[in-house]
């Protein structure tokens, strides 16, 4: 896929800017506060379930399982898999599944990330194991 | 007070002029200028004039936001209200409106929606915080409703066949609305047959795109009653907004219904059982089996038994929803369907609908809406009404 052309560039901000550093480094990054013990994405400072600011960067395993998905057909750029994973970490992403057989993906599903190159930073994509 | 106590909206509030704008492409008119058309429409309807509206109600739709709107439509109003959330917008806003008559903020209300989306002119979606993790990967309506389907099959069994009688009763309306874009009646088969969009959704689970608009008048009961139009109020409201909240409450098979629709019911002292007439929000089939079930017309998971068969064509199922003919058949201008939802409820409470379509003494109506994408960040509007 012609990746450069079909993704926009994350903009970043002072909040997010140590996930697409990492992206680089091949990491994908989650969040989770030492508080309540819960990890989040995508990354915020303070914590969506408790509200504490006790929160950290930690390297997600990158691996999880389909939770939905669906084959977009009608596409300028040809036809793409949206979905949601679910991360063993726990929180659940948007993403593409990309680098397999669209018409073969299922609900439950193994996957685990892979990154794609664009103008900007490498994004997070996810492919069947 | 024979209208529920002074902390609720009950009662308060009348919808006393509707106007749904007939044309379904209008290339040759400005956005402004269909807001302005649907405001006179129901104004007229109404029997007020413009220098009774005192309160304005408009969403992201309106060209400049309320402020430019309001001028352009030459308002003097000491209220008014531009909440967006997306479809479901005007639901709210008739909520907001009688809250803001209650406390006596107001006294004739406008709400306005018009745009050009099948002309090509829509105002760009607003994005959050999540841009820079999302937006890359070309979530849209048709995609993000198709994983919601996906989703609901996967845990319930619910099938396409299901889902495409919901595309059948809305056929079966809109053969008597002259101004629906789709008039033609179709079957199970044709909507199985048509090409297939986004995994589980074929095009004609999907609404139709058209120009046009809506407006609405609510006011107070003294006003409605020196009015000549039949008397229709709203009894309950309730709203509510849902995200998957940092992923650990990603679920794909509820929306925020589950929680404005109780909040409304609650309000007006209504079960879905007294329910005599249904508009729900359809964008695309899926999206008004979930809401059926989430506002408790079935239980979760049973919406695709539930209206199958025609259970939701008037005069043989036992729902009537959507006579108009609905988004899916009829009228979706600015792809936003929480107006036009609203208006064909006060039709079927007012005895107008059309005669092959209107329920038989209709005296209670509920239009609910979702807006955003109900796969991911999204917000619920139910509004109860009932013809006095």
């Amino acid at each position: 896929m012609d990746s450069a052309e079909k993704y926009p560039k994350p903009q970043g901000n002072p909040e997010t800017v140590k996930f697409w550093e990492q992206t680089a480094e091949g990491k994908f990054l989650i969040k989770r506060c030492i508080a309540c013990g819960e990890a989040h994405y995508f990354p915020r400072s303070i914590c969506p379930f408790c509200f504490s600011d006790k929160t950290v960067w930690e390297e997600s395993s990158g691996e999880g399982e389909i939770y939905s998905f669906s084959l977009m057909r009608k596409s300028a750029s040809g036809p793409y898999a949206i979905g949601y994973v679910t991360l063993k970490e726990g929180p659940s992403l948007l993403t593409n599944f990309v680098d397999c057989d669209m018409a073969k993906l299922k609900i439950g599903q193994k996957v685990k990330v892979v990154f794609k190159t664009t103008d900007g930073a490498p994004l997070p994509f996810f492919t069947p194991v | 007070m024979a209208a529920g106590n002074d902390l609720s909206i009950k009662g308060k509030a009348y919808i006393a002029g509707i106007f749904e704008h007939p044309t379904r492409h209008a290339p040759d008119k400005s956005t402004a200028q269909l807001h302005a058309e649907v405001a006179k429409g129901a104004l007229e309807d109404a029997g007020l004039t413009r220098a009774d509206i005192d309160g304005y109600f408009c969403a992201g739709d309106a060209p400049g936001g309320v402020m430019a709107m309001a001028d352009y439509l030459g308002l003097k109003v000491r209220h008014f209200d531009s909440t967006d959330t997306g479809g479901c917008s005007y639901l709210v806003h008739l909520g907001h409106a009688a809250e803001a008559i209650a406390a006596g903020k107001c006294s004739i209300a406008l709400i306005t929606l018009a745009g050009k989306p099948r002309t090509g002119v829509m105002p760009p979606r607003a994005s959050g915080a999540e841009a820079d993790f999302e937006a890359a990967y070309g979530a849209t309506t048709h995609n993000v409703y198709g994983m919601c389907a996906m989703r609901h099959m996967h845990e319930f069994g619910t099938t396409s066949t299901q889902l495409a009688w919901i595309k059948v009763a809305a056929s079966h309306h809109a053969q008597h609305n002259p101004h629906a874009m789709l008039r033609d009646v179709v079957t199970v088969e044709d909507v199985l047959n048509s090409p297939m969009i986004s995994d589980p959704l074929h095009r004609l689970d999907c609404c139709v795109v058209t120009d046009g608009g809506g407006a609405l008048i609510v006011t107070t009961e003294a006003i409605a009653r020196s009015l000549k139009k039949p008397l229709v109020r709203l009894i309950g409201h309730g709203e509510a907004l849902k995200g998957p909240r940092g992923g650990k409450d990603l679920d794909l098979t509820y929306s925020a219904g589950v929680w404005s629709g109780p909040r409304a019911f609650e309000e007006a002292g209504v079960t879905p059982g007294d329910i005599k007439y249904a508009s729900i929000y359809d964008s695309f089939t899926i999206t008004v089996l979930m809401q059926l079930e989430d506002l408790g017309f079935c239980r979760k998971g049973e919406g695709g038994k539930f209206v199958a068969d025609g259970n939701l064509i008037s005069g043989v199922g036992k729902l009537p929803f959507n006579t108009d003919g609905g988004g899916l058949c009829s009228n979706h201008p600015v792809n936003r369907g929480g107006m036009t939802k609203i208006i064909e409820a006060v039709r079927q409470l007012r005895g107008q609908a059309h005669p092959k379509v209107q329920v038989p003494n209709c005296d209670l109506a509920i239009a609910h809406g979702t807006g955003g994408l109900l796969g991911i960040r999204h917000a619920a509007s139910t509004c109860i009404l009932e013809r006095v």
